[in-house]
C-alpha cells in the first residue's frame, strides 16, 4: 500500500462517515481491509484501494468505509452509565412521560452497548406500571448490525463486562456461543444508520447513547451529529458520550456530574445565552 | 496492598493469571490444590481468590464450601475460573458461594472484567 492509496483511504472514509482514519496506522488498515480484499479477490490491499480509486464500485466503497468505522465495544462499558441509566434516568423520565420513552444506542456497533440497555431497562425499578419503553439501535455497518441483530456472542465477548448472573439470566448457551433470550431480543429495533445523514425522520429521542464514537470524526463532523443530537433530544432528554469526550462547545448542551453526560439547556436557556 | 489467591493445579494457568492479576496492584499468592488453598486463607485471608474447579486433593467447589464455613471465610470475593461453561454448572458454583465465574479460556480484559464485577457487587 502506498502513501497515496492511504490518502486515498482517509478521504474516502472521511468524506462518507466523518471518521478519521490514520493512515500511518497500517497495521489497522490491513488487519480491516485484509478480508474484504481476499473475499473481492484482489491481489492485496492496494490493489483494492486501487479500485476503489476508480470511483466506480459504490458497494466496494461502501464496504471498505464500514470496515475501517467498525469498532470493538463490550457490554456495560464503563459501568456507570447504564447505572445511571437504570437507577436515575429511567425512573425520572418514567414519572414525566405520558408516551413512550424512547432510547437510541445510536453507534452500537457489535451490539454490546444496546443489549446493555435492554438489561437496564427490564432491570429498571420505580417506573410508573404504564410506562412504554422503546429502545433502538443503529449503526453504519452493516456487518456490524447483523452481528447485533443475532444477539451471538463468543465466550470471549459474553465474558467482558456482563456479570456471570445476567449472563445466564438474559443468553442461552448454543454450542460454544451464547445466545440472546428471545424476551430481551423483541426489545432492540434495529437500523443502519449514517449519522451524518439526515436524523429527523427518526423523531424526538429521550436518550441517546453515543459512546467512544465522535472521538473518532473530524471536528466540522462532529459538530454536525451533535448539533442533530441537540435538535432531537427532548427538552428534559440525556445524551450520553464517552467519559473523555465533551460536548460542551456545542451551545445547548450542557455538562453534568459524570463524565460525558448531557443535558439538554431549556430552550429559554439558550436564547438567552 | 490487595492480596489475590490463584487456586489452580496447572502452574502455567497458575503464572499466566497470577502475572495478570499482579499488574492489576494486586500482592499474589498461590495455591495448587483446594487444600492447600485452605491453608494459605486460614493463615491470612485474602481479599480476593481466583479458583480452579477440576483439582486432585479437594476440588474448588469442596474448598469454596470450607471457605464460606470458615470465620472469616464469607469475606474474599471468590472468582471461580474453569472450562465447565455449562450453566447448571455454573450456577452450582454460584450457590456453592462464588460471586462470579470466568470461562476457561480467558485473557487480561476478562480478568480484569471480572475482578471489577465482583468487587462492585459487594
Amino acid at each position: 500500500m502506498t502513501p497515496e492509496d492511504a490518502e486515498a483511504l482517509r478521504i474516502l472514509v472521511q468524506a462518507r462517515s466523518g471518521v478519521m482514519v490514520n493512515p500511518a496506522n497500517t497495521y489497522q488498515i490491513e488487519t480491516r481491509l485484509g478480508p474484504i480484499a481476499r473475499r473481492e479477490g484482489a491481489g492485496g490491499i492496494g490493489e483494492l484501494i486501487g479500485v476503489i480509486r476508480t470511483g466506480r464500485d459504490e458497494r466496494l466503497m461502501w464496504a471498505v468505509t464500514e470496515a475501517m468505522v467498525c469498532t470493538e465495544t463490550w457490554f456495560f462499558r464503563d459501568v456507570e452509565p447504564f447505572d445511571r441509566l437504570k437507577h436515575e434516568v429511567l425512573p425520572t423520565l418514567s414519572a414525566s412521560r405520558d408516551r413512550p420513552i424512547r432510547l437510541w444506542s445510536a453507534s452500537c456497533a457489535t451490539g454490546q452497548e444496546a443489549w446493555s440497555m435492554a438489561m437496564c431497562v427490564t432491570e429498571a425499578r420505580g417506573l410508573r406500571s404504564d410506562a412504554r419503553i422503546e429502545l433502538f439501535a443503529s449503526d453504519l455497518s452493516e456487518a456490524g448490525l447483523q452481528k447485533a441483530q443475532s444477539g451471538l456472542y463468543t465466550q470471549f465477548e459474553a465474558q467482558r463486562g456482563l456479570p456471570i448472573r445476567m449472563l445466564l439470566r438474559y443468553f442461552e448457551k448454543q454450542d460454544e456461543m451464547w445466545q440472546v433470550r428471545s424476551e430481551l431480543s423483541r426489545a432492540v429495533r434495529w437500523r443502519r444508520i449514517n449519522l451524518l445523514s439526515d436524523l429527523t425522520p427518526l423523531g424526538e429521542m429521550d436518550v441517546i447513547f453515543c459512546r467512544n464514537t465522535l472521538a473518532q470524526f473530524d471536528k466540522n463532523s462532529r459538530r454536525r451529529v451533535l448539533e442533530q443530537f441537540r435538535a432531537m433530544l427532548a427538552e428534559d432528554g440525556y445524551l450520553f458520550l464517552g467519559a473523555a469526550e465533551r460536548a460542551d462547545d456545542i451551545e445547548g448542551f450542557f455538562p453534568t456530574s459524570l463524565n460525558g453526560l448531557y443535558r439538554r439547556r431549556p430552550a429559554q436557556q439558550v436564547q438567552a445565552a | 496492598m490487595r492480596t489475590c489467591l490463584v487456586v489452580d493445579d496447572s502452574r502455567v494457568i497458575r503464572k499466566v493469571a497470577g502475572r495478570i492479576i499482579e499488574d492489576m496492584g494486586f500482592e499474589v499468592a498461590e495455591a495448587g490444590d483446594g487444600m492447600e488453598a485452605l491453608a494459605w486463607c486460614r493463615a491470612a485471608m485474602p481479599d480476593t481468590i481466583i479458583l480452579d474447579w477440576n483439582m486432585p486433593v479437594m476440588n474448588g467447589i469442596e474448598f469454596l464450601k470450607a471457605l464460606r464455613a470458615e470465620p472469616e471465610g464469607r469475606a474474599p470475593n471468590v472468582i471461580m475460573c474453569s472450562v465447565e461453561n455449562e450453566p447448571a454448572r455454573i450456577l452450582e458454583a454460584l450457590e456453592a458461594g462464588a460471586d462470579e465465574f470466568i470461562m476457561k479460556p480467558f485473557d487480561g480484559e476478562i480478568i480484569l472484567s471480572k475482578l471489577s464485577i465482583a468487587r462492585a457487587q459487594r
